[in-house]
């Protein structure tokens, strides 16, 4: 089996282990501070799934856009969210990437090509194909990636959204990350093919399944797919198997999980873990950058939630703003 | 030189000036060139009511899309077009069918540009046909167009004219908020106005006194306004003068128009073709109990359909649809209403 990572460069490497290390220390910070009550409203957390965010999104240009899930502190970070913008957002500062307005499910920045989290599950396939729509009609080589769960891969929404992709050959991309659970509900019970990667052929479109855990195996299946879409051959169907080390939201039980399940997860399926061994073992990078890089993270990461703790928060005035408002 | 044309052919040249206006303007829906794929013609139909025929052999198969069966996949690519550059203006045949796409008005379109703080912009049109009369039955006759009011961060028009579909639907499309342009059925052939050969916007939140009056002010909207003047022909033969306003947009709804005219008036009748719970007539009614209760000389009537699906029987449907003996009958009763002396 050639090693598939020898295709990136050592500062590309960097770059994806910096990113994905940034999701996951963000998501524990927010953890941290959700247990301590400093944030208001309900969090769903990314950890143990970002080497899909970065996998695919590391293709993808400031023409292209995502659209997420009400999981999406991790595509917001690999889109090129600022990051202390989204903390800010978290907490509900003004200063926050949408102002307070939005909070952790509907975060976006449109001028990165992230059209937003999204809270309606199977919200987001319908608009990547106007954002496919888009690119097509303004010839501007962009493509569109709909990230979507395995709840979300069972809305009638998504199959009309699969069906219109492949019609108008749409060169957008729709990647189900599949962490084994619809909030409780087991995707083994709920997706009636057994695998969502099946339902591929049935809408006429290229389907692959990949280890979620594996960066680099995410990596190429969306390149080849983002790649596909953007010389107008259409879109293609990824199902990354993956998993979340926390609930569905902070606060969930997980008494639906298997005993040891999430243990065993963070100390045999930890993405950055693999990530690193992988590029040691092939001598492309040394553990030093990488521990650097740790470090450093954990260092801004730390300074983000201090000044999001500080940030101005939003003046009533600001209720009424930003819509039409006549009563 | 007065130039009468129908609604129809009014919202056929607003399509054809914005499609040739801005490239960015797209137009999707079910059969709105029609026969996309099939042996025959590429422009069969030209919507279910021939509104956009011609324009796909015009400005081609990118701009003007056929598309299947979908209205979650059609209104979703026009908003997700919207937000990255394009104006589309999506076609859902009738207001009925919104049931099967409404997530993508109400919590996505609707929202983008508050959720995001001011940093996105939504410049999706959505055509869609109201109202009863064509016998077509429960789930192709209602006007729920009230369903969409509730929502903030969408903007509703409601023609009643040629003259005013035409510049509305300019505004529409030229506005950065999602618009539902609600086309009552019945009005494409029997709206008939002077209407300028060239483009021109009339803005949302500002109503048209239709008809001006002294004694009774009538608020109505789409085929009601036609149902309202022929109410006010007969009442002012028995001496009762009616004004009669059309807000045409009910988000933004234009407030001051109507609590003048009640000012002047101090009687008002709303009559709305929505079923009557919750609907504009009853917001109206409220507005002017709120903020024009020392007008009033009387109480406000709504005349509104029973609150019953739109049943199919012709003898049923025609005594659904409020007419002009009813609204009369409205109009009546508030102009020779006394306190203390009952009606």
């Amino acid at each position: 089996m050639p090693d598939s990572s020898i295709k990136l460069t050592p500062d590309q490497l960097l770059g994806a282990y910096r990113t994905m290390r940034e999701i996951r220390e963000f998501e524990e910070s927010v953890h941290a501070e959700f247990e301590k009550g400093h944030l208001p409203g309900f969090v769903h957390l990314y950890a143990g799934s970002e080497a899909s965010a970065v996998g695919v999104c590391s293709h993808l240009t400031p023409v292209d856009k995502i659209i997420s899930t009400h999981r999406g502190h991790g595509h917001c970070i690999a889109k090129g969210c600022d990051i202390g913008g989204m903390w800010k957002e978290i907490i509900g500062s003004s200063e926050g990437i949408c102002r307070g307005k939005g909070g952790s499910m509907h975060i976006a920045d449109l001028s990165k090509g992230m059209l937003g989290a999204n809270a309606i599950v199977g919200g987001g396939p319908p608009l990547i194909c106007g954002a496919g729509m888009a690119a097509k009609v303004l010839g501007n080589g962009g493509v569109g990636v709909a990230f979507t769960g395995d709840g979300g891969s069972n809305q009638g929404t998504t199959f009309e959204s699969l069906n219109f992709a492949a019609i108008f050959k749409l060169p957008v991309v729709f990647v189900f990350e599949n962490n084994g659970y619809a909030e409780t509900t087991a995707a083994s019970w709920s997706v009636s093919c057994g695998d969502i990667v099946n339902r591929a052929p049935a809408f006429g479109m290229p389907g692959v399944q990949v280890d979620g855990f594996d960066f680099f195996a995410v990596h190429a299946a969306a390149g080849e797919a983002i790649a596909r879409a953007r010389a107008g051959g259409g879109p293609t169907l990824i199902e990354v198997k993956l998993a979340r080390f926390y609930g569905h939201h902070e606060g969930d039980n997980q008494s639906y999980r298997g005993e040891g399940e999430v243990e065993r997860l963070r100390s045999e399926q930890d993405c950055l873990n693999i990530f690193r061994d992988r590029v040691l073992q092939a001598g492309l990078l040394d553990a030093g950058r990488l521990d650097e890089i740790d470090r450093d993270v954990v260092e801004k990461m730390k300074t983000h939630v201090e000044q999001a703790k500080a940030a101005p928060r939003p003046t009533p005035d600001m209720l009424t703003t930003d819509v039409y408002v006549s009563y | 030189m007065a130039r009468i044309i129908t609604m129809r052919q009014a919202l056929q040249e607003a399509f054809l000036h914005l499609m040739e206006e801005d490239p960015r303007v797209i137009m999707l829906g079910e059969d709105i060139a029609g026969g996309e794929g099939s042996p025959g013609s590429q422009d069969a139909w030209g919507g279910d009511m021939g509104l956009t025929k011609g324009l796909q052999p015009r400005f081609g198969k990118s701009r003007v899309m056929d598309t299947p069966i979908s209205e979650s996949a059609i209104i979703g690519t026009a908003v997700g077009a919207a937000t990255c550059g394009l104006r589309p203006i999506a076609e859902l045949m009738f207001v009925d069918f919104m049931g099967v796409c409404f997530d993508q008005i109400m919590n996505q379109a609707a929202k983008f540009r508050y959720m995001f703080g001011g940093r996105a912009e939504t410049p999706v049109v959505i055509r869609t046909q109201i109202g009863a009369g064509y016998r077509g039955a429960a789930q192709h006759s209602q006007c729920l167009y009230p369903l969409f009011t509730h929502i903030p961060g969408i903007k509703c028009v409601i023609p009643s004219s040629a003259y005013d579909a035409k510049g509305l639907m300019i505004e529409a499309v030229h506005d950065n908020d999602p618009v539902i342009f609600f086309e009552h059925k019945f009005l494409y052939d029997s709206a008939r106005d002077d209407v300028p050969e060239e483009a021109y916007t009339i803005p949302f939140g500002e109503a048209s006194i239709v008809r001006e009056g002294g004694d009774v002010t009538i608020v109505a909207l789409a085929r009601m306004v036609h149902v309202a003047r022929e109410a006010a022909s007969v009442l002012e033969r028995e001496g009762i003068s009616c004004e009669i306003i059309d807000p045409r947009t009910i988000s933004p709804l234009d407030e001051d128009t109507i609590l003048e005219s009640v000012a002047k008036t101090g009687r008002l009748v709303v009559v709305d073709e929505a079923y009557p719970r919750c609907n504009v007539g009853k917001d109206i009614a409220a507005l002017v109990a709120q903020q024009g209760f020392a007008d009033l000389r009387a109480p406000v009537e709504v005349v509104s359909p029973p609150h019953t699906p739109v049943p199919f029987a012709p003898e049923l449907e025609d005594a659904f649809i409020p007419d002009a003996a009813k609204v009369a009958d409205a109009v009546r009763r508030v102009a020779g209403w006394q306190r203390g002396g009952g009606k």
